[in-house]
């Protein structure tokens, strides 16, 4: 129980004393990626062998005091290249591992951690020149990333409150709590020009004011971690790898509007999220930096954590007071303000993970570092999700600011197995296409509005030439679709005729009239709707229209998909000439389609084929083809 | 009153019957039951001094809620854009059609399987990506890999099968 400022910073002092004393700290990625590749059973094997080495191994104990050299074993959360997993990374030199199976363990031990050599096979390799790469922070996949919010991921154990401490975690609160005013809060958060990462954009200090100058003894902070955008995944990285950041993202918000109430609303595809928040509360709670009167400073905080129930909806702020309050979660028009009237009809901060994520910094090391990072109008860092035909997928944060080109190429590697560049879909079904000629657009709020599109939550899809945009288009159409909560006529009928008219431009059936009609009716949705789902729903449709129209004419003229992808317009054919008769894709296709003896020529039943496209990517000798 | 709505009343009241709760008691209900049965819901509303419309429209809002039966193991097939680019098409249908399930259906008659698709896990990187009762979740998937993964699942159920053969009725532990 810390009681005082000094005590939480004696107990930082023992902490970062206690990581400096140790030899060796093993970091075993244990976010939800790493551990579906098996991480755990890694990170056993490491803590069997520091067991076995007891003069090396130190104490897992919580509360032991060791001053002794040695080596300890931790869990982390996601480092966001999961694609790599699971990772491995050894401090303090920083190297990381990649691909660690269990087999790998005790050679890691023996050459790294005994004998201090590297096992360069587990490196990463350069994609260029094959060299394998030491250190972590070299990798181009993190050498051009600006970590704020997601710093301490895949740095910190997330189930560990003396690891955040010694990360300089709870130190922005003691600042508050004891050098700052409430209205010299919300100047700091306004002068660093930091805007909601949750989609909208909105300045969070404006929003924090509305909040305080609200009446009312009771107000509420609401983290919003349901995190709707399919493909995005920062704020679960967040959640699960640096749990107490976010708590305290909540309390400084507390503090500054005269909160004394929380509640993190998590979306339910999060287990290993909510099970690491709840962790984080409750130890939280019994150091004492959670409850009445926290530090001594008089201040009181209590969070919270609710489950969603899988409804896209209720990330929008109205819909997901009424969520939390127990109703079904949909919209009311605004205002009032949730800042004025939200949860129980009190004053309520609603404030996406990733931005709580990035007030602890912007308080310990001030307005002015913050909003030098960044553009003007857009401060800062942004996190996006990558994802697609990119070479290395994964979770990035960047300057705001920074071009696609640098984004895709410089940090992605480019698009994989030499496909050549057509689109990205960014901030998903809200968010619109850029194209090719938007590669040295920068990505920022207000360059992205212009060109039809928005940051979104960060989702960011790259595409291949093999790509269909009407098929993208159709996607997140029905997405949207399925999402409506249904209480607009223009957004639940508009978005259900969009999706019909894009299933028959798709299937052949579509005319040059659909292609107005659908224009019409994005129209219609977007200025019927009441929320954001259906006011953005149709902004995937508009922008691949805008770009990339002479793709849909030729889905209605020619009756032709230009990329292959729309099944209706193509038939699987086996070139007869180029089979080797490996028999192959008779074994995969799932339709058992594909008939043929060994080592004669196979052919497809179009009537069978559903069009899968599995015999395509699997033929080595690129024997199947499409019309 | 059985023992089923006995373990009922002890989840309202943790909660301490509060409508603010509702969401929670009807997640934690599901998870005792595996859905959540008609008389359930009406049992609920009564407890907790709400109209059964209230109840049964919270139940039916949030797609995580079922109002019928799933099957003991359920397969999401997550068809989130990461996923979707990657193909989760293919493993969505190679899997309907290896469980045999009947057009509109999700659910296998034995109730072993039913078979879901989920907009994004939150482990896009892994994409194209398989979630087997809540927690198990494969990366990196093909058809061939899933199919391996239920023939892994059906052959244990064959071995419990076998090994208490005397044994009838329900698996349900509730
Ligand atoms: C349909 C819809 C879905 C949304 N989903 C999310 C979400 O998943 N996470 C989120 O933080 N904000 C989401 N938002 C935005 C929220 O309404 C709200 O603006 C945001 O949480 C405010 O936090 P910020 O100012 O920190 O961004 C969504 C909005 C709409 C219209
Ligand atoms: S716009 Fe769509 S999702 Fe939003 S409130 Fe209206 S019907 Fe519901
Ligand atoms: S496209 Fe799919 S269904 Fe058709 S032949 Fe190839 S593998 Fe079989
Ligand atoms: S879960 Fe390990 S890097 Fe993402
Ligand atoms: S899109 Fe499938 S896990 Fe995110």
């Amino acid at each position: 129980m810390l009681n005082s400022r000094l005590e939480l910073d004696t107990l930082k002092k023992k902490a970062l004393a206690d990581i400096g004393s140790k030899e060796k700290r093993i970091l075993v990625c244990a976010g939800t990626g790493c551990v579906a590749n098996g991480s755990l059973k890694v990170f056993e094997l490491f803590q069997q062998l520091l067991g076995e080495k007891p003069e090396l191994a130190v104490s897992l104990a919580l509360e032991k005091e060791h001053s002794h050299q040695g080596v300890s074993a931790h869990t982390s959360g996601c480092h966001g290249f999961c694609q790599m997993g699971p990772l491995v990374r050894i401090e303090p030199r920083g190297t990381l591992y990649c691909k660690v199976q269990p087999g790998d363990v005790a050679e890691i031990f023996e050459e790294h951690i005994i004998n201090n050599r590297l096992v360069s096979r587990l490196l990463y390799h350069d994609d260029k020149n094959q060299l394998p790469i030491e250190t972590q922070d070299e990798i181009p996949f993190y050498k051009n990333q600006f970590r704020v919010a997601l710093a301490n991921c895949g740095r910190i154990d997330p189930d560990d409150i003396k690891d955040y401490i010694a990360h300089d975690g709870y130190q922005p609160l003691a600042k508050v709590l004891f050098e700052m005013t409430p209205d010299e809060v919300i100047k700091e958060v306004l002068d660093s020009g930091l805007r909601g990462r949750g989609g909208g954009g909105f300045p969070t200090g404006r929003k924090w004011l509305f909040a305080r100058e609200a009446g009312g003894e009771k107000k509420y902070i609401v983290c919003n971690g349901d995190e709707g955008d399919p493909g995005a995944f920062m704020d679960r990285s967040v959640m699960e790898g640096d749990p107490h950041r976010i708590i305290e993202g909540m309390m400084l918000a507390g503090y500054a509007v005269g909160a004394d109430e929380g509640y993190i609303y998590v979306r339910a595809e999060y287990p290993l999220a909510v099970k690491r928040l709840h962790n984080a509360v409750e130890t939280a709670v019994r150091y004492g930096m959670l409850g009445e009167n926290i530090l001594g400073s008089g201040f009181s905080f209590k969070v919270n954590i609710k489950e969603g129930a899988g409804a896209f909806v209720c990330g929008e702020e109205t819909a997901l007071i009424a969520s939390i309050e127990g109703e079904r979660g949909m919209p009311r028009p605004r205002p009032p303000f949730p800042a004025v009237s939200g949860l129980w009809g009190c004053p309520t901060v609603i404030n996406n993970v990733e931005t709580l994520a990035n007030l602890p910094s912007i308080i310990l090391k001030g307005a002015g570092w913050f909003s030098n990072i960044g553009v003007t109008t857009s401060t800062g860092t942004k996190t996006f999700a990558l994802a697609g035909q990119v070479a290395h997928t994964g979770l990035v944060e960047v300057p705001m600011g920074l071009t696609l080109k640098e984004i895709v190429f410089d940090i992605g590697g480019g698009l994989r197995d030499n496909k050549v560049f057509k689109a990205v879909q960014i901030g998903g079904p809200s968010g619109g296409c850029l194209t090719r000629e938007h590669l040295d657009l920068p990505l920022d709020y207000d360059s992205l509005q212009k060109a039809g599109a928005m940051v979104g939550s960060g989702g960011l899809v790259v595409m291949g030439e093999d790509t269909c945009m009407v098929e993208v288009a159709k996607f997140f159409m029905g997405f949207v679709q399925n999402e409506s909560c249904g209480k607009c006529v223009p957004c639940r009928e508009g978005t259900r005729g969009m999706l019909e008219l894009l299933n028959r431009i798709a299937n052949g059936s579509g005319t040059e009239e659909d292609l107005s009609l659908l224009e019409e009716l994005a129209l219609i949705v977007k200025d019927g709707s009441l929320c954001g789902l259906g006011k953005t729903s149709p902004n995937p449709v508009l922008t691949t229209l805008r770009y990339f129209r002479s793709e849909y004419e030729a889905h209605v003229r020619d009756k032709k998909c230009p990329a292959g992808v729309c099944k209706d317009l193509l038939d699987y054919r086996i070139d007869p000439s180029l089979c080797k008769g490996c028999g192959l894709c008779k074994k995969l296709c799932p339709a058992d389609a594909i008939s043929g003896e060994r080592k004669e020529p196979h052919w497809i039943d179009l009537e069978k084929c559903i069009k899968c496209g599995t015999c395509i990517s699997k033929c080595k000798f690129g024997s199947i083809v499409t019309n | 009153m059985d023992r089923k709505f006995e373990r009922l009343q002890e989840i309202i009241e943790s909660h301490g019957g509060r409508v603010s709760h509702l969401i929670a008691i009807l997640q934690e209900v599901q998870e005792e039951y595996r859905y959540l049965p008609e008389e359930v819901l009406t049992y609920i509303a009564t407890a907790m001094n709400i109209s059964p419309a209230t109840v049964y429209g919270v139940a039916t809002f949030y797609t995580q809620f079922s109002l019928i039966p799933k099957g003991k193991y359920v397969i999401r097939v997550c068809d989130g854009t990461a996923c979707h680019v990657r193909g989760a098409e293919p493993i969505h249908f190679a899997l309907r059609e290896d469980l045999a399930l009947p057009k509109g259906d999700s659910t296998t008659p034995d109730m072993q399987f039913t078979v879901e698709t989920v907009s994004c896990l939150g482990a896009c990187g892994l994409a194209p990506v398989v979630v087997i009762n809540g927690d198990e979740v494969h990366g990196q998937t093909t058809p061939e890999s899933i199919l391996g993964a239920v023939k892994k699942i059906v052959s244990r159920e064959q071995l419990k099968e076998n090994k208490n053969s005397s044994e009838t009725g329900c698996c349900q532990n509730a």
